[in-house]
């Protein structure tokens, strides 16, 4: 397969390996050294590592001075963009400022609205949507013109991917939205966190139906349960969120000093069978605020050691 | 139409308390049909002042009358004689109204009375809804008659996004999912294959985004 940029995590995906990323979030700080830690934690466990960008609408250290600092570190960032903060001016003025510090990757998104985060007050942008991010990552590098026709001297040579919610309604457009995606350019999926393995394992099979895992690289997401808690929090209130009730049973039937234990169990036994599902290409382990337990998932689920490409 | 909410009660009477004379006018169109800023609005507005001024011990003068359309010249006739004694005017008409007496009136003080809220339609005799954000470039016949510009929380133009959840937005268990609605009409129209057509990027210039929009029609 032809590789199209530096990307680490392309390579790892046109290797024929499953690859992996996980994903730390930005502190609410100027201080960098969290981050920088976290990335160093995982770094040797997964092939690129996301930086969200003001995930659920909270302030935050921004994305792209945090994938600096791990590009600074010698690690693989992939930088997450929101559509909601800026519009295609600054978007494509980030896209050039990642590329000329050679971050390689991009995840393009709608992001939370913001009455989630702490600036419910704040005007939203949303001149273009993650559809329409994606097409201009790729026209900015592919075209190497801005949308506005303009020639760009030295594109931005970057991997371009878009999230996917299998678990999102109305259910029937799920595949077609992929193919949407696929068809604006989108090189890499992550999904949604997933629980609802059977639902998951139907979109896939709708997915593979169409072939549209051999036009994509398709990431499962797993985010460990740390509590009964948690779990019963995601179901009640994360919009896209499909958290099976059989779960919450499996983790009340544990003590509570043992539930943390169990949604690591839980996340592990997942990848081992999405591995073995159909046009499933890595997995994409979001452990929010938990990054530790990252190496343990990796191991236990036999994706390590990862792969070395050049 | 235009659908306006009256401001809060002490939001106005700190902005007309320091005149001496006061007249309150409705404008019998559009917010009129939501109950918030016709004639009959107005004369209950005015003495709700008259009230509250006698309360606090202020003298002003409020008197009450009807323009039945803020927004254009002709119907300001009817109404000279009572903005002829007015010292200053609470205009219950959307912004536009308010902006359009301002204009005529270089001298005389007008406050607005109404937050202009949305351009909606009338679901039933106390509901009204969004319906467009007159983004000056529709998109209405490639999304099944539905508007994502003004009725998707991120005026998303290929959605939905993650958080549609049994047909409401993630904002709200109230708000209806715009794109749940927009495919639920190409599927009733059997154009579910429109779906995957990408929407291009749009051009907002022709929005708010532009500055102010205006035209003219020629030779008329």
């Amino acid at each position: 397969m032809e590789i199209k940029t530096k990307s680490k995590l392309e390579k790892v995906f046109k290797s024929g390996a499953m690859a992996v990323t996980s994903e730390c979030g930005p502190p609410r700080s100027s201080d960098p050294a969290h981050i920088i830690t976290k990335g160093h934690l995982i770094k040797n466990h997964v092939d690129a590592i996301n930086i969200t960008d003001n995930q659920t609408s909270v302030t935050r250290l921004c994305s792209l001075a945090a994938c600096i600092h791990l590009k600074l570190e010698g690690l693989e960032p992939v930088l997450q963009m929101v559509v909601r903060d800026r519009n295609r001016i600054a978007l494509q003025a980030d896209i050039l400022g990642a590329a000329s510090f050679g971050i390689n990757n991009v995840l393009c998104l709608s992001g939370d609205h913001q009455s989630f985060g702490d600036h419910p007050k704040a005007q939203n942008v949303f001149d273009l949507d993650s559809m329409q991010l994606v097409q201009t990552v790729r026209h900015m590098r592919d075209e190497g013109k801005f949308l506005s026709g303009d020639e760009i001297k030295l594109p931005p040579n970057l991997f371009v991917g878009a999230a996917a919610n299998p678990f999102a309604d109305p259910f029937k457009i799920r595949v077609p939205r992929l193919a949407k995606k696929i068809a604006a350019g989108a090189e890499f999926i992550q999904t949604q966190c997933v629980y609802n393995l059977e639902k998951f394992e139907l979109w896939m099979k709708g997915v593979v139906e169409r072939g549209l895992h051999e036009k994509v690289f398709i990431m499962a997401g797993i985010t460990p349960m740390r509590s009964v808690g948690m779990a019963k929090y995601m179901a009640r209130a994360v919009p896209g969120m499909d958290v099976p009730e059989e779960l919450i049973k499996r983790l009340s039937g544990v003590p509570k000093d043992k539930q943390a234990d169990e949604g690591i169990n839980f996340a592990v036994e997942s990848i081992q069978r999405l591995k073995e599902c159909k046009g499933v290409s890595g997995f994409h382990i979001m452990a929010i605020e938990w990054e530790e337990k990252v190496p343990e998932i990796v191991e236990r689920s036999g994706l390590y050691p990862r792969p070395v490409v050049d | 139409m235009i659908v306006g909410q009256q401001k809060p009660f002490d939001e106005i009477w700190e902005m007309v308390k320091g005149h001496k004379q006061l007249t309150v006018f409705g404008c019998n169109t559009c917010v009129a049909v939501c109950h918030q800023g016709g004639n009959k609005e107005a004369e209950i507005l005015a003495s709700l002042l008259r009230m509250r001024a006698t309360q606090e011990g202020v003298t002003i003068e409020i008197k009450d009358g009807g323009i039945e359309r803020q927004c254009e010249h002709p119907f300001f006739e009817s109404a000279k004689d009572l903005l002829g004694e007015s010292e200053a005017v609470l205009s219950m008409a959307c912004g536009i109204g308010v902006q359009f007496f301002a204009e005529k009136y270089m001298n005389t003080p007008v406050y607005p009375a109404l937050n202009t809220t949305f351009l909606g339609d009338v679901k039933s005799d106390w509901h009204f809804t969004e319906k467009c954000q007159a983004c000056g470039d529709c998109v209405l016949g490639a999304t099944g008659g539905v508007c994502p510009v003004s009725r998707c929380c991120k005026r998303l133009l290929n959605g939905p996004c993650g958080g549609s959840t049994k047909g409401k937005c993630e904002i709200s268990k109230e708000l209806d999912c715009a794109w749940q609605l927009v495919i639920d009409r190409l599927e009733a129209l059997g154009k579910m294959d429109d779906y995957e057509k990408l929407a291009p990027v749009k051009d907002w210039s022709k929005d708010r985004a532009g500055g102010p929009r205006s035209f003219k029609l020629e030779g008329f």
